[in-house]
C-alpha cells in the first residue's frame, strides 16, 4: 500500500527485514548506512552493516581496522537495549567471490582451476558489474543464513546506482546468453571432434571474433566459462531468489541525496525507476543541510527575514558611503569593527539565501517516501560509536517532515 | 602549459564537479584558440547541459538515459567556435574501429554485432575500456583537434579506464585489439602528451580518494597529472587581522552593542552566520593542507565555491575564467 502522508521511521521502515541504502557517489550513503544500523541495533535487534570501502575514520569508529570480509561484532555502548548487536562487513569483491567459487564449485579440480584462471582473477577484479553482483551474492547468503535481524546495504559507487537493482538480471543473462554457448562450442566438443572446428572458425562471428580477439584468448575465455557452466544454475538460482527479496515488502530502500543539484537529479531518477519496478521506498535522507535551513525545515525558526532586512539595508549604506567617500570596502582606514560587521552581513545574507534554496530542495525531495529526513551539515566528525549512534537516533527519532506535495501532507503541516 | 597537452583526462570523486571542470577547460582552451573535442564517457547528458544548457522544455538537466537522446550524438557537434562535443558509446567505437581497421561493412555481415560486443565487453575485462580509450587516442593521434579533453569515469574507475591497454597485454596474446594497445599506451604514457586532471574539493573525503588516486596513477598506469583542481573552496570570511576582534566580540558583550549599533539592528544571527563560515573555512583547511602536501610540485588551481551556481553555460564560462586566473593563461 502507498503511504502519502509524513510518517515516523518506525512505520516506515520499522518491518523491513533489508534496508538498501542508495544514492551518487560522495553523499554520505556509507556513514548514513552505519548510523541507521547502530540505532536499529541500540534498539534490541541484532543488525548487520554491510559497507564497502568505507572512510577511514568510520572504519576506526566501528574498530573495523583488521576486519575484512568476514562479520565482526561492533561492541555497543551499555545503554543499547538488551539483545542489541551491532556487526559489521566489509565486502571485499575479490575474497567474495573466492569463498562463492570454494562453496559452489561441483568439485576440487574445477575450484583450482578457476582460482587460477588469469582470466577469473581479472573478471572479478575489473568487471564493473562485479562488485554489484557479488553484493547481492552476499546479501542473499546472509539473509538465508537467517542470521540477522536486519541487514542494512551500502551499495557500491556505481556509476549508477540502478547498476545494483539490475545485477542479478544481468549476471542471469550473461550466463544463460546464447553468444557463451556460441563461444564455447568449439571447445565443448572436445578434441577428437575438432575437426569441426575448422567448419566453425569458417563462419563470420568466429572470424570476426578472432579478428578482434585472437584465437589463444577466445580459447581462454571459453575455458573459464566451461569452469563455470557447473556454477551456472546456482547463480541463476540465487540471482533469482535475490530479484525476488529486494522486490519483497520485507525490502524497503532508503535513498540518500545532499542539496546540490547533481546528487537530486540522480535521486529523483532513482526513486522514478524503484517506483517502475514496484520496489518499496522506505525512506529519504538529505544530508548536508546548511544550519539555518535545518531550523525552517524543523519549523523551529523562520528565515530570518528580520535579519536579512538589517543586514541588507546595513550593506546598502556601507556602499553608498564608500561610493561617497570615493572608497571601497577594502579600505585600510576603514575600522576592524566595521570590516568584521560587514563580512558578518554580507555572509549572512548569503547563507540564508543558500538556506532558503536548500530548504525547497528538501520540500520537493523524494515526495513520495512515507519518512523524509534532514541532517545537518556537521563540523564534528563521526570517530567513534557513540557519535555514529547519536547521528543513528537523528534519524530514526526524527519527527516526519511534511513535503510540498499532496493535500494530506499539507493539512497535516504543524506551524 | 597545460593546453600545451593534447590529451587531457579529467576525474574526481563522485560529485566535486569533475563535469563542469572538464567543460570549464574545454571552454578555456578554445578561447585560447585551440581547436578543441569535449568527450563525454558515460553517456549522462551533463557534459552537454554544461557547454550549452538543458534542452528547451526540460526543467532539470537530462540524466542517466532516462530522458532518451538527451545526451550529445557519438559524432561531435561544434557546440561553439572550435569547441566540438561528443558522447561516448562502446559499440558505436567498436563498429567504427572494424570499419577502419578490418576494412568491412560489418554492420552488412553480422547480424548479431551488437549482441557479440555485449558479450566481448563482458568476457573480456578491459575491452569495453580499451575500444573507448582507443576512440580517444585515436582522435588525438589523427589531430583533428589541437586538444582532447575527457570527462572520464570516477576515481574509483579511473584506472582501470587507463591501465586497459595494459591488461589486455596481459590477457590477450593476439588480435585486433593487443596489437592496437602499443600506440595508445605510447600516447597515454608520454608526459608531453597526456596528462590527468583530478578534481576534488576541499572536504574529506575527496582529499582522501585524490592522494590514494595519485600514488596508484604513479604505481600502475605511468600517466603523468597534469594539475589538480580544488573546486568549491570556502572564501576566508575575516582578514586574518580581524580575528582577534573577531574572537572578542564573541564572547564580550559590550563588542557585540558595538556591532549591533554599527548594523543598525540584532547582530546575533549575522555572528552566528560568520562564526559558521569561519569554521566550516578552518575544517577546510585541514583537507587542503593534507591535499598539499600529497601532491608535491603538481600545478593546483583553486575555484572559489559559486553560491547558488546551477549546472549550465553560465556557471561553466565563470568556472573557466577563473581557472584561467588561476593557471594563468588568461
Amino acid at each position: 500500500m502507498k503511504q502519502y502522508g509524513p510518517i515516523s521511521f518506525a512505520s516506515s521502515c520499522g518491518d523491513a527485514r533489508v534496508l538498501i541504502v542508495c544514492g551518487s557517489g560522495g553523499v554520505g550513503k556509507t556513514t548514513t548506512a552505519a548510523a541507521i544500523a547502530s540505532a536499529i541495533a541500540a534498539s534490541g535487534k541484532k543488525v548487520l552493516v554491510l559497507t564497502i570501502d568505507p572512510a577511514k575514520r568510520l572504519a576506526t569508529a566501528l574498530g573495523l581496522e583488521t576486519v575484512g570480509n568476514t562479520e565482526t561484532q561492533v561492541s555497543l555502548p551499555t545503554t543499547s537495549r538488551i539483545g542489541g548487536q551491532l556487526w559489521v562487513a566489509m565486502l571485499d569483491t575479490s575474497a567474495s567471490w573466492d569463498d562463492l567459487v570454494r562453496r559452489h564449485a561441483p568439485d576440487h579440480d574445477t575450484r583450482d582451476r578457476i582460482l587460477a584462471n588469469p582470466l577469473y582473477r581479472n573478471i572479478t577484479q575489473r568487471f564493473v558489474q562485479s562488485h554489484d553482483y557479488i553484493a547481492m551474492e552476499r546479501l542473499h547468503e546472509l539473509s538465508e543464513s537467517d542470521r540477522f535481524d536486519v541487514i542494512v546495504v551500502d551499495t557500491p559507487p556505481s556509476r549508477h546506482a540502478i547498476d545494483f537493482l539490475e545485477a542479478p538480471e544481468r549476471m542471469k543473462d550473461f550466463f544463460s546468453s546464447t553468444l557463451l554457448r556460441w563461444i564455447t562450442l568449439p571447445y565443448r566438443l572436445g578434441g577428437e571432434r575438432a575437426g569441426r572446428l575448422g567448419y566453425l572458425a569458417s563462419k563470420p562471428f568466429y572470424q570476426v571474433a578472432d579478428r578482434i580477439l585472437g584465437s589463444q584468448f577466445l580459447q581462454d575465455v571459453a575455458e573459464f566459462f566451461l569452469l563455470f557452466q557447473g556454477m551456472y544454475n546456482g547463480f541463476v538460482e540465487r540471482a533469482t531468489a535475490v530479484a525476488q527479496l529486494i522486490g519483497s515488502t520485507d525490502t524497503a530502500f532508503l535513498v540518500v541525496t545532499t542539496p546540490e543539484p547533481a546528487p537530486m537529479h540522480e535521486a529523483d531518477y532513482f526513486t522514478a525507476e524503484l517506483a517502475k519496478r514496484g520496489l518499496r521506498l522506505g525512506a529519504a535522507v538529505m544530508n548536508r543541510v546548511a544550519p539555518p535551513a535545518m531550523q525552517a525545515i524543523s519549523g523551529q525558526a523562520p528565515l530570518c527575514a528580520d535579519s536579512v532586512a538589517v543586514a541588507s539595508s546595513f550593506l546598502e549604506r556601507v556602499r553608498h558611503d564608500s561610493a561617497a567617500s570615493g572608497a571601497n570596502s577594502g579600505d585600510p582606514s576603514m575600522s576592524a569593527m566595521r570590516r568584521i560587521a560587514v563580512a558578518a552581513a554580507e555572509t549572512h545574507v548569503q547563507q540564508v539565501q543558500l538556506a532558503e534554496h536548500q530548504r525547497r530542495q528538501f520540500q520537493r525531495f523524494c515526495p513520495q517516501a512515507g519518512f523524509r529526513v534532514a541532517l545537518p551539515e556537521s563540523a564534528d566528525p563521526i570517530d567513534n560509536v557513540e557519535s555514529l549512534m547519536s547521528l543513528g537516533r537523528r534519524i530514526v527519532d526524527a519527527p516526519p517532515a511534511p513535503s510540498a506535495r499532496g493535500p494530506r501532507s499539507a493539512s497535516k503541516r504543524r506551524s | 602549459m597545460l593546453f600545451d597537452l593534447e590529451l587531457l583526462i579529467v576525474t574526481g570523486k563522485g560529485g566535486v564537479g569533475k563535469t563542469t571542470v572538464a567543460s570549464a577547460l574545454a571552454w578555456a582552451a578554445a578561447d585560447q584558440g585551440k581547436r578543441v573535442l569535449a568527450v563525454e564517457l558515460d553517456a549522462t547528458g551533463d557534459l552537454h547541459t554544461a557547454l550549452i544548457g538543458p534542452r528547451p522544455g526540460t526543467h532539470q538537466p537530462p540524466r542517466v538515459g532516462s530522458q532518451a537522446g538527451s545526451q550529445a550524438p557519438y559524432k561531435p557537434v561544434e557546440r561553439q567556435p572550435r569547441l566540438w562535443s561528443m558522447s561516448m558509446d562502446p559499440e558505436e567505437s567498436l563498429k567504427e574501429y572494424l570499419r577502419t581497421f578490418l576494412k568491412i561493412p560489418v554492420v552488412t555481415r553480422i547480424g548479431a554485432l551488437s549482441g557479440m560486443f555485449d558479450f566481448v565487453a563482458n568476457a573480456a575485462p578491459g575491452v569495453r575500456e580499451i575500444v573507448t580509450m582507443g576512440k580517444v587516442c585515436y582522435e588525438v593521434r589523427e589531430r583533428h583537434y589541437d586538444i582532447v579533453i575527457v570527462d572520464a569515469t570516477a576515481t574509483g574507475h579511473i584506472v582501470g579506464q587507463l591501465d586497459a591497454p595494459q591488461a589486455i597485454n596481459e590477457l590477450v596474446g593476439a588480435g585486433l585489439i593487443r596489437s592496437q594497445t602499443g600506440w595508445m599506451q605510447a600516447i597515454l604514457r608520454n608526459r608531453a602528451r597526456t596528462g590527468v586532471v583530478v578534481v576534488t574539493t576541499s572536504e574529506e573525503m575527496p582529499v582522501v580518494e585524490t592522494v590514494e588516486l595519485l600514488h596508484r596513477l604513479e604505481e600502475r598506469v605511468d600517466v603523468g597529472v597534469a594539475a589538480v583542481v580544488v573546486n568549491r573552496v570556502l572564501p576566508e570570511p575575516l582578514a586574518r587581522a580581524d580575528l582577534a576582534l573577531f574572537g572578542e566580540i564573541k564572547t564580550n558583550q559590550s563588542n557585540q552593542k558595538a556591532l549591533d549599533r554599527m548594523v543598525g539592528g540584532n547582530s546575533a544571527a549575522m555572528r552566528e552566520s560568520i562564526e559558521f563560515a569561519v569554521q566550516q573555512r578552518r575544517n577546510s583547511e585541514v583537507h587542503l593542507t593534507r591535499l598539499l602536501e600529497a601532491i608535491g610540485t603538481t600545478p593546483v588551481a583553486f575555484v572559489p565555491w559559486l553560491s547558488g551556481a546551477e549546472p549550465g553555460p553560465s556557471s561553466t564560462g565563470a568556472v573557466a575564467e577563473l581557472l584561467g586566473e588561476e593557471l594563468g593563461w588568461s
